[in-house]
């Protein structure tokens, strides 16, 4: 067999390409992090002080709680929640969540590009059930 | 060379039952971390039943425009859309004719009065639903607490069996992006639309039961519609059914229609 | 053994490139229709399973077939079979892979489609069906595959291979009765709702499906050194006479049920297919096309003289695929929707851009058939030299 050069020939252009973002970060733009996602709050989150959880958890685990909230509304016919500190939420997405944070680009949208994910929340509850754009 | 390519196909099976279950191991963690700390519960208001059910008093409705204001009351209220192309509409409760309503029932020779009055047809929360028999992901299904059949709009893959299953065409599929059939000034902010791909109908008003209200077409009847508990006996559902004869849309297929008619 | 595939003549390749070609097309129509939703077809909330839906169906019939020489060469030791029933098996291939991208184009939220598996719901037909299809593929790849290798190598094929060649034969009637209890379970659609629809299905199958493979061998033999060989594709004109005749005589007691009977639910449909209803009558010709086509086919392949001549069971072999064709393809599931569960008649077409990725669909069965081919014809040839 003389295939040899042209499989290590195509494992390398694979390598290649592989590597091709690292390799991009590391010899033409530098190793320069992209800035950290800096989030507002809206003046009635920061009189609540706390989210439903607290602001670790909520940052790490929004998205299971969020899911965890749905299927026991939708499943479960549950639509109370109630934390560790005994305050009640009603578990909606639109009415509760987006009451507090009712400033999306600033608030959801810096941290979700940061992170490059594109949820589909938007696609049916409303950003801002209030309407407001503060 | 013969046992190392068996070795590697089992190792691989396993990672991969390892993989499989990684998600739902994810997804329990966080709850279970913090479990103790979180409560669920059912709003104290909220207005429960073993199986709600509906009784419609036909004869109170004689023209189309006296169903109108239920029909408007819930599709305003669900942000459901209106499209003119007619192969894309979607309804949740609708009038339609007596003979449509209830086709194998017409007698000839019947008072005009019955047959030419419209009914108000919708999802019959029926007790034995073929559509949740149908649903491969147990997107609709009936709840247990209180008997409605329900809709996971995060869970449906648009499969459209349901459609098929349903013997009272109550389902619609969103063909296209439903906002594209709504007024975005008109839109209810507080309820939920959904997305292109994904089969929606009546809830029996969930959200409002939820909160101590009665179905919007209910609160819109002015008394037509009567809402309540099948299983109770002391139900209002259950007194106008003592006194009054009533008829259930394709009962003979065994579905247990929970919504009957007054003609 | 995929290397066979990569050598073939210039009209070979010419045949590649053109279906890449429509595959190209028809993806494109369906990243389409995946911005739109599936608002570019002709379904309603009143026909709401189309020509995808349709095609599928007919496709599970058509891979089902193919057990039409499995089964005769593995149970009866029928020995001519033993040259074609790599041609059965991946054609099943070629026709599960349809079928799979059929669901798959049919769904409004396909990313979503592993919920079947990851909420697995044993009350769902869908779910038995997603089961069997895989398993039927996946056992025809291991089969067809494995034995083809060791034919190539001159030798037996494993043991190991044996039982699964037996569950292959149940499965592939399994597919096909699983396709049907989607449609024959559901209460209010009177034109499913009978007990025969899962043996009329697997008989147009094995009609079907053997009449196709008939017209396969004569154009291999035609285009290559491999001849499938008289006897064998003689045999499989006769199945084909037998199952047709099967088809149309399930067809009639439907009829007869219906008709005689008189129970509006079930004559309502067929009304509509065969004479119209309130003024609708979109499939009438087609219907009675279909009707014609399988009666001349029947005629064609049970006279002798006929289906002996290799031309006129040619001709008849086509005439039966077009004639099942419409009648599962087109009449089955729109006649099931039409009228519907409140006896409005809303009727359905497909729009062209439905059709465009429909043919795409087809056209990566047919380059995935003309591949698993190419390799299987490369296999005999190297053999008998």
């Amino acid at each position: 067999m003389n295939d040899k050069k042209w499989i290590v020939l195509g494992l390398a252009v694979f390598l290649v390409l592989f590597l091709s973002p690292f390799l991009y970060n590391v010899l033409i733009k530098g190793a320069k992090a992209a800035p950290m996602p800096e989030v507002v709050l809206t003046e009635k989150a920061k009189a609540a002080k706390q989210c439903v959880m607290p602001t670790e958890f909520m940052r790490a685990n929004h998205m299971q709680l969020l899911d965890e909230w749905r299927l026991k509304v939708v499943r479960s016919g549950l639509r109370d929640f109630t934390n560790a500190e005994g305050k009640t939420f009603n578990m909606s997405l639109s009415n509760t969540c987006l009451d507090c944070h009712s400033n999306k680009a600033d608030f959801c949208d810096r941290c979700h590009n940061y992170a490059s994910v594109a949820p589909y929340c938007w696609d049916c509850h409303i950003q801002n059930p209030q309407g407001e754009t503060k | 060379m013969k046992s190392s390519r068996r070795r590697f196909i089992k190792l691989a099976g396993i990672a991969a039952l390892g993989l499989g279950a990684q998600p739902a191991i994810k997804a329990i963690a966080p709850a279970a971390e913090h479990g103790s700390q979180m409560q669920f519960t059912q709003s104290p208001n909220a207005l429960t039943a073993k199986q709600w059910a509906m009784v419609i008093d036909a004869r109170r409705f004689k023209t189309p425009a006296d169903l109108e204001p239920m029909i408007e009351a819930c599709h305003k209220l669900h942000n459901v859309p209106h499209f003119t192309e007619k192969r894309h509409e979607i309804k949740w409760i609708w009038e339609t004719h007596y003979h449509n309503a209830f086709p194998n029932v017409p007698n000839r020779f019947i008072s005009e009065e019955t047959e030419e009055r419209p009914y108000l047809v919708l999802c019959n929360h029926c007790q034995n639903p073929p559509c949740v028999r149908a649903c491969p992901t147990q997107a609709t299904f009936k709840r247990a607490s209180d008997g409605i059949v329900m809709m996971d709009m995060h869970r449906c893959i648009g499969c459209r069996f349901c459609m098929a299953a349903c013997p009272y065409g109550s389902r619609s599929f969103n063909f296209v992006d439903p906002l594209k059939g709504l007024v975005e000034s008109e839109i209810n902010l507080k309820y939920p639309r959904r997305m292109k791909g994904v089969v929606e109908k009546c809830t029996f008003c969930v959200e409002r039961l939820a909160e101590g209200q009665m179905p919007a077409c209910v609160e819109a009847s002015n008394g037509a519609i009567v809402f309540g508990d099948l299983e109770d006996p002391e139900s209002e559902v259950r007194q106008v059914l003592r006194e009054n004869f009533t008829i259930r849309r394709k009962q003979n297929l065994g579905t247990e229609p929970c919504v009957y008619y007054i003609v | 053994m995929l290397e066979l595939a990569l050598k073939g003549s210039k009209a070979y390749w010419t045949w590649v490139v053109a279906l890449l070609g429509v595959i190209g097309a028809g993806f494109v129509l369906y990243l389409g229709q995946l911005q739109i939703g599936l608002g570019i077809t002709g379904m309603s909330r009143d026909v709401s399973w189309g020509f995808y839906i349709a095609n599928f169906t007919y496709l599970v019939g058509v891979a089902a077939g193919g057990v039409m020489v499995v089964l005769p060469y593995y149970l009866h030791d029928y020995k001519a079979y033993g040259k074609v029933t790599i041609l059965g098996e991946f054609l099943a291939i070629a026709a599960l892979v349809m079928c799979l991208l059929f669901i798959l184009v049919d769904l409004g939220q396909p990313m979503r489609g592993l919920n079947v598996f990851l909420y697995p719901t044993t009350n769902s037909v869908l779910f038995y069906d997603a089961l069997v299809l895989n398993g039927y593929l996946l056992i025809n790849l291991v089969v067809g595959w494995n034995v083809l290798e060791a034919e190539r190598n001159g030798v037996h094929y494993q043991k190991w291979l044996k039982p699964i060649i037996y569950i292959s034969i149940p499965f592939a009637v399994s597919i096909h009765t699983v396709t049907a209890f989607l449609y024959s379970g559901l209460p209010g659609r009177g034109f499913w709702l009978t007990a025969i629809l899962a043996p009329r299905f697997l008989s147009s199958a094995f009609a079907a499906g053997p009449a196709l493979l008939v017209l396969l061998c004569l154009f291999i033999r035609k285009t290559t050194k491999f001849d499938p060989g008289k006897e064998q594709i003689q045999s499989l004109g006769l199945t084909v006479a037998y199952a047709i005749c099967i088809n149309v005589f399930f067809f009639l007691c439907e009829i007869f049920v219906a008709f005689y009977s008189q129970i509006p639910e079930h004559m309502d449909h067929i009304k509509y297919l065969f004479v119209g209803l309130h003024g609708h009558g979109a499939l009438v010709p087609w219907m009675w096309t279909s009707m014609a086509l399988m009666v001349i086919g029947i005629i064609l392949t049970v006279n002798p003289g006929t289906r002996k001549n290799e031309t006129t069971l040619a001709v008849a072999c086509a005439l039966i695929i077009a004639g099942t064709w419409i009648d599962k393809g087109l009449g089955m599931i729109s006649g099931g929707f039409v009228p519907n569960p409140l006896h409005e008649v809303n009727e359905y077409a497909p729009t062209p851009w439905e059709i465009g990725i429909t043919v795409g669909v087809y056209a990566i069965g047919a380059l995935v058939l003309t591949i698993l081919y190419k390799m299987a014809v490369g296999v005999k040839e190297e053999v008998r030299a």
